[in-house]
């Protein structure tokens, strides 16, 4: 199985509008196995997004060194799908053509044409191949995004929040669309998410990260069975665990007042 | 339903009326007399059109909404025609010089018909080389500046400095550059039209979402793919604004350019007719130039519909 990503040390600084420095990434160690579901989780500003869009290549590192299956990634590449937060289409092309763009700018379309096809039929938008994004619900767009990310066989797919922007029910239909594909296709995810349960419900490894400095506080490996039940006892004791590393469980506060 | 009719008829008792007005008040004695009553003859023309429309609205249902809706306008078009026709026709309140008769206005549009063709054409084929020239130049210009930051670093100052500039106002010098009076007719055009579509295009380019270039990075896109795929797709409706000022202004700059420099075309007649005194043509000349300039831009917009329709209203027209 091919989609091993290994981060060494990996430091990333950004100047900020005052013009003072922000260690957004603190040289982070973290080795993904190929064919696992990884989710970076934490508050905003530590880093997480950094992070996966070093792995992209979008920003790349400045100290330190991300490999894919044992190759320097040195920018961004078809290799590693990209599923932004907002779907991203483009609004000019029909939904057809906005999933087919890579494979028609990487000049492979010919050959990938029945791909296309079957992406489209997988995320469920058959039916929908002429019609634009704006025409769309935002459930829908996130998913021809998916397939626009996923036509390609990337072997690492890299998700920053994809959900994030949906209502909750669609939310919770994506997250199996995505666990399906990802069983399918036996590729890698990265997911960046906000959303504790969401990154217990679908992950291997839930990589917990801190700001200030930004840096790993924690892996934590979910040994849960698939399909996750969100209600079940373990399923809870993952979830409280996680708040409290976050320091988010609310068992270190002051009470505010006594009975 | 009665309102309904009403509606859809209001153009027509109004043209009855104004007919009813041009035939029954005899023309003032001191409005020289027309050769032939050509408002009459407007009207009627007009009329049986609307009658037709009428009739054929019972059989479609998209006609009678657009009557319906459009008629109370246009019965407002005919009664302000009325308005007009009695002012200056019929009573002569108006000094005659200035505000001629309906019938000659319209007339010019029979006797002068050769001359006005040939105006139309030659306005036509001045506007059509100046602002190919002009939208060829100031595309690859705007495109040049948007996606390269040194070209934008040496070439903006000149948009900067040129492009503000009137381009009519470089008629004394051009007139006596170029050799023909044509030759720098072009280049005004040109260069107004240059401007807009420079400024708007690269614009587009630069405030172009950088997502959309990571989306077609993370999708292996190479450097001309992400340009004439990505960024100048996305740049079109700014590019469409930039053509928009661009056409109203071209406008401007024929017009103009016509009636100091060159010997053909509308802006030249309107001109020439002041200097005969003949201001029924320049009335006619101006009502010709409003039809043509609203039918370019009607034009330029069904074209936006067409390549822009993802895009919903940047302007309306």
């Amino acid at each position: 199985m091919v989609g091993e990503i290994n981060i060494e040390k990996v430091s990333k600084s950004f100047i900020n509008a005052d013009g003072g420095v922000v260690n957004a990434l603190n040289e982070i160690d973290l080795n993904v196995k190929a064919g696992s579901f990884i989710s970076l989780i934490g508050p905003s500003g530590c880093g997480k997004t950094t992070l996966l869009r070093a792995i992209a290549g979008l920003n790349l590192a400045d100290s330190g060194a991300v490999y894919l299956d044992g190759e320097l990634v040195k920018g961004p590449g078809h290799d590693r799908g990209f599923a932004f937060q907002q779907a991203n289409l483009y609004p000019w092309l029909s939904i057809e053509k906005n999933i087919s763009f890579g494979l028609k700018a990487r000049g492979v379309y010919k050959q990938k044409k029945e791909d296309v096809k079957e992406y489209i039929e997988m995320v469920g938008l058959k039916g929908f191949e002429n019609s634009y994004p704006h025409q769309l619900s935002g459930g829908m767009n996130q998913r021809a995004s998916l397939a626009r990310a996923l036509v390609g066989h990337p072997k690492v797919l890299l998700l920053d929040e994809p959900l994030g922007a949906l209502d909750a029910f669609t939310r919770m239909n994506m997250q199996d669309e995505i666990l399906r594909i990802w069983k399918e296709q036996q590729m890698t995810m990265i997911m960046v998410t906000h959303d504790v349960d969401e990154a217990v419900y679908m992950s291997d490894q839930v990589v917990i990260m801190t700001p200030r400095p930004a840096k790993i506080e924690q892996v934590i490996d979910i040994e849960l069975g698939r399909p996750r039940s969100r209600g079940s006892n373990d399923f809870l004791k993952y979830r409280t665990k996680i708040l409290e590393i976050l320091n988010y469980a609310g068992e270190n506060r002051e009470p505010e007042y006594y009975l | 339903m009665l309102l309904k009719q009403t509606k859809r008829l209001s153009v027509i008792a109004s043209l009855i009326f104004a007919i009813l007005i041009q035939v029954l008040i005899p023309n003032s004695t001191i409005q020289p007399q027309a050769q032939a009553p050509y408002f009459t003859y407007f009207l009627f023309i007009v009329g049986v059109i609307f009658v037709a429309f009428y009739g054929y609205s019972f059989l479609n249902k998209k006609a009678a909404d657009k009557l319906e809706e459009k008629g109370p306008l246009f019965a407002g078009g005919a009664l302000l025609l009325t308005i007009i026709n009695l002012v200056c026709s019929k009573f002569s309140l108006l000094p005659v010089l200035f505000f001629p008769s309906l019938d000659r206005v319209f007339g010019v549009f029979v006797n002068d018909l050769p001359l006005i063709i040939e105006c139309i054409l030659s306005s036509g084929k001045l506007l059509i080389i100046g602002f190919a020239v002009g939208a060829i130049l100031g595309f690859t210009t705007g495109i040049l500046i948007g996606f390269n930051k040194k070209i934008a670093y040496w070439v903006n100052p000149f948009t900067k400095i040129i492009g503000p500039i009137p381009a009519t106002s470089w008629s004394p010098l051009v007139l006596s550059l170029f050799s023909t009076s044509y030759q720098a007719a072009v280049f005004m055009i040109a260069l107004s039209v240059w401007f807009p579509i420079t400024v708007m295009t690269s614009n587009g380019i630069q405030n172009v979402q950088q997502t959309y270039f990571e989306v077609a990075d993370t999708l292996g896109a190479g450097k001309l793919c992400k340009i004439f795929k990505v960024g100048i797709p996305a740049a079109l409706p700014s590019v469409f604004l930039g053509f928009f000022y661009a056409t109203t202004g071209s406008f401007v700059t024929l017009v103009t350019a016509e009636m100091f420099g060159c010997k053909s075309g509308i802006g030249w007649y309107l001109n020439w007719q002041k200097s005969m005194m003949l201001y029924a043509n320049v009335y006619a000349g101006l009502i010709l130039l409003a039809v043509l300039c609203n039918f370019i831009i009607t034009l330029l917009f069904k074209f936006k519909d067409k390549v822009l329709g993802w895009q919903k209203g940047v302007i309306k027209w």
